[in-house]
C-alpha cells in the first residue's frame, strides 16, 4: 500500500471520530473532582520531595562487626601442653595426638558446630604438600561426628582456584566421605568484622568462621620465603577474604594480630610430609620430605615455636610474630617449660 | 502422518535443541563432581554444535588440510542435508530458533499485506553466499575470520560472554535482598533457592568480560531486526545456512505444488521462515527452504507437500550470479593480504597479547580460531578476553589472557579442551609442564610469556616495604621469582633489611600470578608481557634456556 493511500484513509478515521462524539461541556462537579485529583498527586509529589530532601545522609560504611570469640578449651594440668607422635600414617598420627590430649571428648561436645580450617590453599595434590593431607582431616572429621557434633565444616579461602584447591587437594572428597559439610568460600558469604588489631582493623572474614562453636586448626609445615617457615598461625590467613595480599607489608603483626583474634579449640599441625623449599606452593615432589610427624596441642605460640626450631631450626628471635603473641598472652615461645609429650607409633 | 502436524513436531525439535545447546553453554564451565578427586576434565560434550558445525569444519581443513578432533561429526548435518536440504536450519540451529522466536513476536511493521510481502524472496538474501565465499577463502588464505559470522560462535560468544554473567548479575541483585532478609523464612526461602540455583545455571563466581555490552548489543540487534524481518540474519548473512543450501543443490526432497488447488491465498507466505516462495505460479526456492514446514500446515486447501522425487520447476542453486560470486572470491582473498598488510604481526606484535596455553603460533592461531569465546567462557579465573586491537583488525574476539584479573591455573587446560578447531591445540596437565607431575619426566613447559618488574612501583624496590607476594605466588618448582637481601633506607632514615624480587626468565612460564597478586592492582608492579612465549619461535629472550 503507497503512502498517499494510508494517508487517506488515516484522514478518514479522524473525520469520523469528530462526527461521532457529541461536543460536550464538562459540568462543575467533574471540574471540581479533576481539581482534586490533580491536587491531590502535586500534594503527594511535594511531600515526598521534601521528606526526601529531608533524608540525604552521606552514605556511611557499614559498622564493623564485633565476632570476636574465644573457643579455647579449658586447660587441664593432667595432660601435656603439646604432643609430639612420630612414625604413622596419617589417621594413626591423629588419632594418636588426639588420644594423648585427653581424647575428641575434650574438645567437642553435643551439638557443637565444628569448624575445621585446614590449608587447602593451593591447586596441589597430596604428595606435593602444599595443602594439609586430606586424611588427617577425615580422620578428624570422623572423631568430631563421633563425638556427637551438629554440624561440621571444613572449609577454607583458598589463593589459587577454589574449586580446583578443593577438588585436587583431596580434602573435598575425604572430609565428604566422614560426613563433613564441605563450604567454598563463595565471595557472598564474608562479613565485615573488628579484627581490632594494631594493623588489621576491618576486614572481610569468611562466615563460617565466625558462626562456629569450636574450631580446629590444621595447618601443614612449609618453607615461606618472607618468614622462613609457614605454620599454625598463619593459617588464619584464610580467614580472610578483601585485599589480602597487603598481609605481606607487615607479615609479623599481621599474623599477631590474626593470633589475637582466632582462638582455636585445638590446633593439628601436619607435618606428614612437609614442603621444605619453594613454599608455600611447591609444586615439585623433590621439594617434600615424608617427616609422618604430627604436632598438636591447646597452645598456639608453643606449637609453632617447637615445629620451628626442630624442623627448620629457627628460634623465636627469628620469628618476631611469636613473640608478640606470646607478649599478648596468646601462649608461651618457651616450649621447654611446658609438659611436651613424645609418642612413637 | 497428516502434514499439518510437521510444524508442532519441528516446534518441539527447536525447544529440545535450544535447551541443549543452553544447558551444555552453562555447562561450559569448571564444575568437578564433589566427592570425585585426581585431574579435572569437563563433563559434559560442551563442543558438541562445534563439532556438527560442517562450516567449522570445512573452514578447519581449509586452513589446515586436516579436520581437528571431533570435527568428523559435521558429517552428521551435511550428509543429511545433501539428500534433505536445510532442515538443519529450520528443525536444530538454536540461533534460528531464536530468530524464529524473535520473528514471530507481534510487530507493527510486519502485519498482513507487509508481512507477506516480506517472506517473498529478495535479492538481499544472496548476501550470506558473498560472505561464505569471501570466508572459504579466506580460510584457504590463512584466517578463520568467517567465525566473527558462524553462528555458534555468535552464540557462545553472545550468550556465554555477555547474556549469561548479565543474567547471574540480575539474579545475584534479587537474591541478595532475600538472603539479608530479617525475616526468617525468607532469608531461609532465598538462601535455599540460592543453594538451587549455585549447582545448575549461577557461576560459582560472577564473570565480566571485556566487550561484554558490545557483544551483548550487537546480538540483541541482530535478533531484533527479525521483528521487522523474519529471520533476516538466516536469510542475508549466516554463512552456515549459505553453505547448506549449496550443499543441497540436488537433495531429493522437495516441495510439491499443486497448481490446480492454489486460490493464491497468500497463507503460506504468512509464516514462511527462509523466504523461499512456496506460493503457487512461481517455482520454489531451494537453497532457501528451511524446511521448517509452516507453509505446508498452514495451506487451507492442501495444495503444499514435502515430495521425494518429485519433478517440478525450481530454482536450486543459490540465485547469486557470477558477478557476486567473483566478488566474494576478490574480497576474501584480498581479505588475508590486507589484514597482514596492517601492523600487529612480526616486530610490532602487542606486547600484552597472551595467547592461553596450547595455542598454536600466530599464523597458524589465526587460521584456525573461530571467535567462538569457549575457551573465555570455561576459563574458571575468567582470565580470558576476547580482544579488541591486542590482535590487530584481523584478530578481533580472539582470547587473550589478562593476568590483571585472572592467572593462568597452572594444572588446568580446560580452554584447551573446549577448543573446537585447534587454534589451542589440546594439551595435558603434563604437557603443560608448570607442575613436576608424580613420577612424570619433564620436558620443556609450555610458556605464555614472562613477567618483568616496574621497579618504580614494587613496593621493595620502590617504597623500603616488605612484600614479595609474587614470588609466594609463583607455582613453578624452582620458583622463577627469586629474592635478594638489601639494605634500605626509609624515609625516616632507618636502615631497612628487606628481600628485593627478581625474575629468572628462564624458569618462568608466564602464567600471571605474580600480577594477578601484586597489591598495585590497578597497574601491577610485575606484569607479563609475551616476549619469550613458547608457540613463538622468533619472540625468545634468551640463547639458551636452562631446562
Amino acid at each position: 500500500m503507497d503512502r498517499e493511500a494510508e494517508r487517506g484513509i488515516e484522514q478518514q478515521k479522524l473525520e469520523q471520530l469528530k462526527s461521532t462524539a457529541p461536543e460536550q461541556k464538562m459540568t462543575r462537579r467533574d471540574a471540581m473532582l479533576q481539581l482534586l485529583r490533580l491536587g491531590g498527586v502535586a500534594a503527594s509529589a511535594g511531600a515526598a520531595a521534601f521528606w526526601l530532601n529531608e533524608h540525604s545522609v552521606r552514605p556511611v560504611p557499614t559498622v564493623p562487626e564485633q565476632a570476636r570469640r574465644d573457643h579455647r578449651s579449658a586447660s587441664d594440668p593432667q595432660l601435656p601442653h603439646l604432643t609430639v607422635v612420630q612414625g604413622g600414617e596419617p589417621r594413626a598420627l591423629v588419632q594418636r595426638a588426639l588420644e594423648d590430649l585427653g581424647g575428641i571428648r575434650r574438645f567437642v561436645s553435643a551439638n557443637d558446630v565444628v569448624v575445621i580450617k585446614p590449608n587447602i590453599a593451593w591447586d596441589r595434590t597430596p604428595e606435593q604438600a602444599a595443602n594439609t593431607n586430606p586424611e588427617v582431616v577425615a580422620e578428624v572429621v570422623r572423631q568430631c561426628r563421633q563425638a556427637g557434633a551438629k554440624r561440621v565444616l571444613v572449609t577454607d579461602v583458598s589463593c589459587n582456584e577454589p574449586r580446583r584447591c578443593f577438588h585436587r587437594s583431596g580434602i573435598q572428597a575425604a572430609a565428604l566421605a566422614e560426613g563433613a559439610e564441605v563450604i567454598l568460600p563463595d565471595p557472598e558469604l564474608f562479613r565485615e568484622v573488628d579484627l581490632g588489631g594494631v594493623v588489621l582493623k576491618s576486614w572481610p572474614v569468611f562466615t563460617p568462621f565466625l558462626e562456629a562453636d569450636k574450631i580446629f586448626n590444621l595447618p601443614i609445615a612449609k618453607h615461606h620465603e618472607l618468614t622462613g617457615v609457614t605454620l599454625g598461625m598463619k593459617n588464619w590467613y584464610g580467614i580472610l577474604g578483601g585485599q589480602r595480599n597487603r598481609l605481606h607489608q607487615q607479615i609479623h603483626q599481621s599474623l599477631a594480630d590474626l593470633a589475637s583474634f582466632m582462638l582455636p579449640t585445638v590446633t593439628l599441625l601436619d607435618g606428614y610430609r612437609i614442603l621444605i623449599r619453594n613454599g608455600p606452593t611447591g609444586g615439585n615432589l623433590e621439594d617434600v620430605v615424608l617427616k609422618k610427624t604430627m604436632v598438636a596441642g591447646t597452645d598456639p605460640v608453643a606449637i609453632d615455636a617447637w615445629v620451628a626450631k626442630a624442623w627448620w631450626n629457627l628460634d623465636a628471635e627469628h620469628l618476631p610474630y611469636l613473640q608478640m603473641a606470646a607478649a599478648r598472652g596468646l601462649g608461651t615461645v618457651d616450649f621447654e617449660k611446658l609438659h611436651v609429650k613424645f609418642s612413637q607409633l | 502422518m497428516s502434514h499439518s502436524r510437521l510444524p508442532l513436531l519441528r516446534r518441539i525439535s527447536q525447544i529440545f535443541f535450544l535447551l541443549l545447546f543452553l544447558g551444555l553453554l552453562i555447562f561450559t564451565s569448571l564444575r568437578p563432581t564433589p566427592g570425585a578427586t585426581g585431574d579435572i576434565h569437563l563433563r559434559a560434550p560442551v563442543r558438541l554444535f562445534f563439532e556438527i558445525d560442517p562450516l567449522v569444519a570445512l573452514t578447519n581443513a581449509l586452513a589446515g588440510h586436516a579436520l581437528y578432533r571431533g570435527l568428523i561429526w559435521s558429517l552428521l548435518i551435511l550428509l543429511p542435508t545433501l539428500f534433505l536440504g536445510r532442515f538443519f536450519c529450520g528443525w536444530i540451529c538454536p540461533m534460528g530458533t531464536l530468530q524464529h522466536w524473535v520473528g514471530n513476536m507481534p510487530s507493527e511493521s510486519k502485519r498482513g499485506k507487509q508481512r507477506i510481502d516480506s517472506n517473498r524472496y529478495k535479492r538481499w538474501q544472496t548476501g550470506k553466499y558473498v560472505l561464505l565465499i569471501g570466508g572459504l577463502v579466506a580460510a584457504f588464505f590463512g584466517s578463520a575470520a568467517i567465525g566473527w559470522f558462524d553462528p555458534f560462535s555468535l552464540l557462545v560468544r553472545s550468550v556465554g560472554l555477555s547474556l549469561l554473567p548479565a543474567f547471574n548479575f540480575a539474579v545475584r541483585a534479587v537474591l541478595y535482598p532475600l538472603e539479608h532478609s530479617h525475616i526468617s523464612f525468607i532469608k531461609a526461602a532465598g538462601e535455599s533457592l540460592h543453594a538451587g540455583l549455585q549447582y545448575t545455571v549461577l557461576d560459582f563466581r560472577q564473570q565480566h568480560f571485556a566487550q561484554g555490552v558490545i557483544l551483548g548489543v550487537l546480538f540483541i540487534g541482530i535478533l531484533l531486526a527479525s521483528l521487522r524481518v523474519t529471520r533476516f540474519w538466516c536469510r542475508g548473512l549466516c554463512p552456515l545456512g549459505a553453505l547448506l543450501g549449496a550443499a543441497s543443490r540436488w537433495s531429493i526432497l522437495g516441495l510439491h505444488k499443486d497448481p490446480s488447488a492454489c486460490d493464491k491465498c497468500n497463507r503460506c507466505l504468512l509464516n514462511c521462515q527462509g523466504g523461499d516462495d512456496p506460493i503457487g505460479g512461481v517455482p520454489w526456492r531451494k537453497a532457501e527452504c528451511l524446511m521448517c514446514m509452516n507453509c505446508v500446515g498452514s495451506c487451507p486447501h492442501g495444495s503444499l507437500e514435502f515430495r521425494f522425487f518429485r519433478k517440478e520447476p525450481e530454482v536450486a542453486t543459490p540465485d547469486i550470479g557470477r558477478r557476486k560470486a567473483v566478488t566474494g572470491l576478490l574480497a576474501g582473498a584480498a581479505m588475508v593480504p590486507l589484514f597482514r598488510a596492517n601492523t600487529g604481526m612480526g616486530k610490532s606484535r602487542n606486547e600484552k597479547l597472551l595467547r592461553p596455553p596450547g595455542s598454536l603460533d600466530e599464523n597458524d592461531f589465526l587460521s584456525r580460531c573461530i571467535r567462538c569465546g569457549e575457551c573465555m567462557k570455561v576459563c574458571p579465573n575468567t582470565a580470558l578476553h576476547p580482544t579488541l586491537e591486542q590482535a590487530g583488525l584481523e584478530g578481533l574476539w580472539t582470547p587473550t589472557l589478562v593476568p590483571r584479573i585472572g592467572y593462568c591455573e597452572p594444572s588446568c587446560v580446560l580452554c584447551s579442551e573446549v577448543c573446537p578447531t585447534g587454534a589451542i591445540w589440546q594439551i595435558t596437565p603434563q604437557e603443560k609442564g608448570w607442575v613436576v607431575g608424580v613420577g612424570k619426566q619433564q620436558s620443556q613447559p609450555i610458556r605464555l610469556g614472562t613477567a618483568f618488574y616496574d621497579r618504580s612501583r614494587c613496593l621493595p624496590w620502590a617504597m623500603a616495604t616488605d612484600c614479595i607476594v609474587c614470588e609466594e605466588w609463583c607455582p613453578v618448582s624452582p620458583k622463577a621469582i627469586y629474592v635478594e637481601e638489601a639494605q634500605v633506607i626509609d624515609s625516616a632514615g632507618n636502615t631497612k633489611t628487606l628481600k628485593q624480587p627478581r625474575v629468572d626468565p628462564s624458569r618462568c612460564v608466564g602464567c600471571g600470578a605474580c600480577e594477578y597478586a601484586c597489591p598495585l592492582q590497578e597497574h601491577p608492579a610485575v606484569y607479563v608481557t609475551s616476549i619469550g612465549e613458547s608457540r613463538s619461535p622468533g619472540s625468545q629472550i634468551l640463547l639458551n634456556r636452562k631446562s
